[in-house]
C-alpha cells in the first residue's frame, strides 16, 4: 500500500517542465539535478514533497523529449507513483523501466494536498480526505512484470532478455 | 489480411503476421543515442552486464546537441561517448558532423527499417518509410546490448492530403496545421500514416519535416510510403540499392481517417508554451519579435536555407531582431556553402552557428532573455525550451521565419516571393 498526499498539476506537463533542457550539465549529477524538479511550474515541489507522495496530473502527463531523467527525478524526489488521466508514450516506457508506477485514472476527483492511499495489486486508490473511491487501467503484462522487477535493468539482469510472449497484450 | 504500412513492416521484421494491438519483440535495424541521452543510456548498459554490443555498426553515438561543448560537465559527458566509441567499436557522429536525425536520413534509414533512438524526434526516419520511434535511455540501452525491443503494434490513423499548397505554404504549414487539429495527445500511441496526391509530390525535405513532428501529437511513428521520391533521394544520398517500393494495402484496417485540403491552409503558427496552440500568421501581426532562429532537425535542411535565403537575398534583417541559422548537418552546410545561401544569410545580418542542435534546447547559441519572442522553425515551444521560462517561442516555417526577420514582426512571407 502506497501512501503520501497529492501535488496537483494540470494538462500536457512536459519533460521541458519535469526537468528543463537547459540543466543539461547537471545529467550526469542526478542528486543534483533531482534539486530542481518541477522547478518551473511549482518552486517549492522539492522542498514539500515528501516520501511516498503523488505526483498527480491531467491528460497527456511527461509529452515531449525522451529524456528519462524525468521520471527519474521524479522518483528520486520521493514520489511513489504518477496519478494521470493519460500520459505520453516515451514517458510512459520510461517510467516503468526505472520503476516508478504511473497509474491512469480519472483524476479530477483527486485535489492538490488530498491525502491518497494507494492499492497497486488491487488496482484501487482512495482519497482519504474527500473519500472518493478511484480505479485505474491496468497496463500490459510485460509492463507489469517490468514494474514487478523494480524496472527493467533488474529484469534483464534476472531474465538476460524479454522473456514475455507475444500476444499477452 | 490487409495491413497498414505500419503492420506491414512490423510483420516482416518479427518474422509472424501482426495487427495492431499485439505485442512483439523486433529485431533493429539501427540504435542511436545523443549527447543528451547518451551518458545514461551508457551507464545503463553498463549496470545491465550485458557487456557486448550487439551490433556495432548499427550502433551511433551523436554528439550534436551540445556542440561544441558549452560547460565542463558536458565536455566530460562527451569524453565518455568518445571513450565507449572506442572501446566497444559502435559508430561515433562527434561534432560538427550534425544532427543526428539529419544523419540518420542521409546515411542510414530506408525504407522497411525498425529504428530506435534514444530521443523523441526519431520519428524523422518514417519519411522514408522506416518504422522509426524514439524511446528512453534504458530502453535504448537494452536494444543496444539486445539487438531487439519489445513493442507495441500501433492502431493507424490515416492523413490524406490532396490539393496544391499556396504559395508561402508549405509542409511545416501542414504539419502543425494537423497538430492543432487534433491536438498534443491527438495521435498518443498511434502511427500516422500519409497519402494524398499532395504526399505523392512532396520533396523528401518536406516528408522529413512532417514525420519529425507528429511525435508533437503524441504519435510513436509518422510514416510515409515509399515511392519514387524515396528512390532518388536514397539515390542522391549514394543509397540507391537500399531502396524498396512500400504502399500500405488498399484495404488495411484504420483507427480513423483524417482530410486535408492542402489548397485552403494558410501560413501557421503554433504560438507560446504549446505546440497545438495554433493560429495564423495573419492573427498574430504586430508580435514583435527579438529572434528568429532557423535550422533544427525539423527545418534546418538545404531547402529550407534556400528558402530562407532567396527571401533574405538583398534584404537585412530588421535591427531589432537577431537572426540566428543553424544547418542540419556538415552535408547541408557544405551545399549551402556551394550554393551561396551561407553568404546571402551572413549579408542579411544572420549568425551562423555549427551544424547542431544549437538554440533549439536552451543549452547555448541563442538562450532568450527574459520576456523575449523568438520565432523558431523548430518543434517545440514548450515554457523553458529555449534556456528561459520568461520567454515565448512561436513555431513556423522557414520563410515566416525569414519574413519574420525582415520585418521585425510576425509576418507572412507572401510579400517577399
Ligand atoms: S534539433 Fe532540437 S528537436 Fe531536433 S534533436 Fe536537436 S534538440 Fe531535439
Amino acid at each position: 500500500m502506497l501512501k503520501g498526499k497529492a501535488f496537483k498539476f494540470g494538462d500536457n506537463i512536459s519533460t521541458d517542465h519535469i526537468v528543463p533542457g537547459r540543466l543539461l550539465h547537471l545529467r550526469s549529477n542526478l542528486a543534483e539535478l533531482a534539486k530542481h524538479v518541477f522547478e518551473d511550474i511549482d518552486p517549492k515541489f522539492t522542498e514539500r514533497v515528501a516520501s511516498g507522495d503523488f505526483v498527480v496530473a491531467g491528460k497527456n502527463f511527461g509529452l515531449g523529449s525522451s529524456r528519462e531523467h524525468a521520471p527519474l527525478v521524479i522518483k528520486m524526489s520521493g514520489v511513489s507513483a504518477v496519478l494521470v488521466k493519460s500520459v505520453a508514450r516515451i514517458f510512459f516506457r520510461n517510467a516503468i523501466n526505472v520503476g516508478l508506477p504511473v497509474l491512469i485514472c480519472d483524476t479530477d476527483m483527486i485535489d492538490n494536498g488530498d491525502k491518497l492511499e494507494v492499492n497497486l495489486e488491487a488496482g484501487k486508490i482512495s482519497d482519504l480526505t474527500n473519500k472518493a473511491q478511484l480505479s485505474f487501467s491496468k497496463m500490459p503484462e510485460i509492463m507489469l512484470r517490468i514494474l514487478d522487477e523494480g524496472g527493467l535493468i533488474p529484469y534483464i539482469k534476472k531474465y538476460k532478455d524479454f522473456t514475455v510472449n507475444p500476444g499477452s497484450d | 489480411m490487409e495491413k497498414t504500412l505500419a503492420e506491414k513492416i512490423l510483420s516482416d521484421k518479427s518474422d509472424t503476421e501482426v495487427y495492431a494491438g499485439d505485442i512483439i519483440i523486433v529485431p533493429l535495424d539501427l540504435v542511436f543515442v545523443q549527447d543528451s541521452t547518451g551518458p545514461l543510456t551508457l551507464r545503463q548498459f553498463n549496470e545491465s552486464n550485458l557487456n557486448t554490443i550487439h551490433n556495432p555498426e548499427r550502433s551511433i553515438l551523436f554528439i550534436d546537441h551540445s556542440v561544441p561543448s558549452p560547460a565542463r560537465e558536458l565536455s566530460n559527458d562527451h569524453m565518455f561517448l568518445r571513450g565507449f566509441a572506442k572501446e566497444k567499436g559502435v559508430v561515433l557522429s562527434d561534432i560538427g558532423e550534425g544532427i543526428c536525425h539529419q544523419i540518420v536520413a542521409e546515411s542510414f534509414a530506408s525504407p522497411g527499417n525498425v529504428i530506435v533512438g534514444a530521443d523523441s524526434h526519431t520519428v524523422t526516419g518514417g519519411a522514408l518509410g522506416a518504422f522509426a520511434t524514439g524511446m528512453g535511455s534504458t530502453d535504448v540501452a537494452i536494444a543496444l546490448a539486445l539487438g531487439k525491443t519489445w513493442l507495441r503494434v500501433p492502431e493507424t490513423i490515416k492523413v490524406v492530403v490532396n490539393g496544391r499548397l499556396a504559395k508561402g505554404v508549405y509542409a511545416k504549414d501542414l504539419i502543425l496545421h494537423l497538430i492543432g487539429q487534433i491536438g498534443a495527445d491527438g495521435a498518443t500511441y498511434k502511427a500516422l500514416e500519409f497519402s494524398g496526391e499532395t504526399v505523392g509530390m512532396m520533396a523528401m525535405s518536406e516528408r522529413l519535416t512532417i514525420a519529425n513532428m507528429v511525435v508533437e501529437a503524441g504519435a510513436k511513428v509518422g510514416l510515409f510510403p515509399a515511392d519514387s521520391v524515396t528512390q532518388s533521394y536514397l539515390e542522391s544520398q549514394g543509397r540507391g540499392k537500399q531502396y524498396i517500393a512500400l504502399q500500405p494495402d488498399a484495404d488495411a484496417t484504420y483507427e480513423s481517417t483524417i482530410e486535408i485540403n492542402a489548397a485552403q491552409l494558410e501560413p501557421t503558427v503554433s504560438k507560446p508554451h504549446t505546440v497545438d496552440n495554433i493560429a495564423l500568421v495573419k492573427e498574430l501581426k504586430g508580435t514583435h519579435v527579438a529572434q528568429v532562429f532557423i535550422g533544427t532537425c525539423t527545418n534546418g535542411r538545404l531547402d529550407d536555407l534556400r528558402i530562407a535565403a532567396d527571401i533574405l537575398k538583398g534584404r537585412r534583417r530588421h535591427p531589432r531582431t537577431r537572426l540566428i541559422v543553424a544547418p542540419a548537418s556538415k552535408k547541408v552546410l557544405l551545399a549551402a556553402l556551394a550554393e551561396g545561401y551561407i553568404k546571402t544569410l551572413v549579408e542579411s545580418g544572420a549568425s551562423i552557428v555549427p551544424p547542431g542542435c544549437a538554440a533549439c534546447l536552451g543549452v547555448h547559441q541563442g538562450v532568450l532573455g527574459d520576456g523575449e519572442a523568438c520565432v523558431s522553425t523548430a518543434n517545440r515551444n514548450f515554457k523553458g525550451r529555449m534556456g528561459n521560462p520568461a520567454a515565448f517561442i512561436y513555431l513556423a516555417s522557414p520563410a515566416t521565419a525569414a519574413a519574420t526577420a525582415i520585418c521585425g514582426e510576425i509576418s507572412a512571407p507572401r510579400e517577399f516571393l
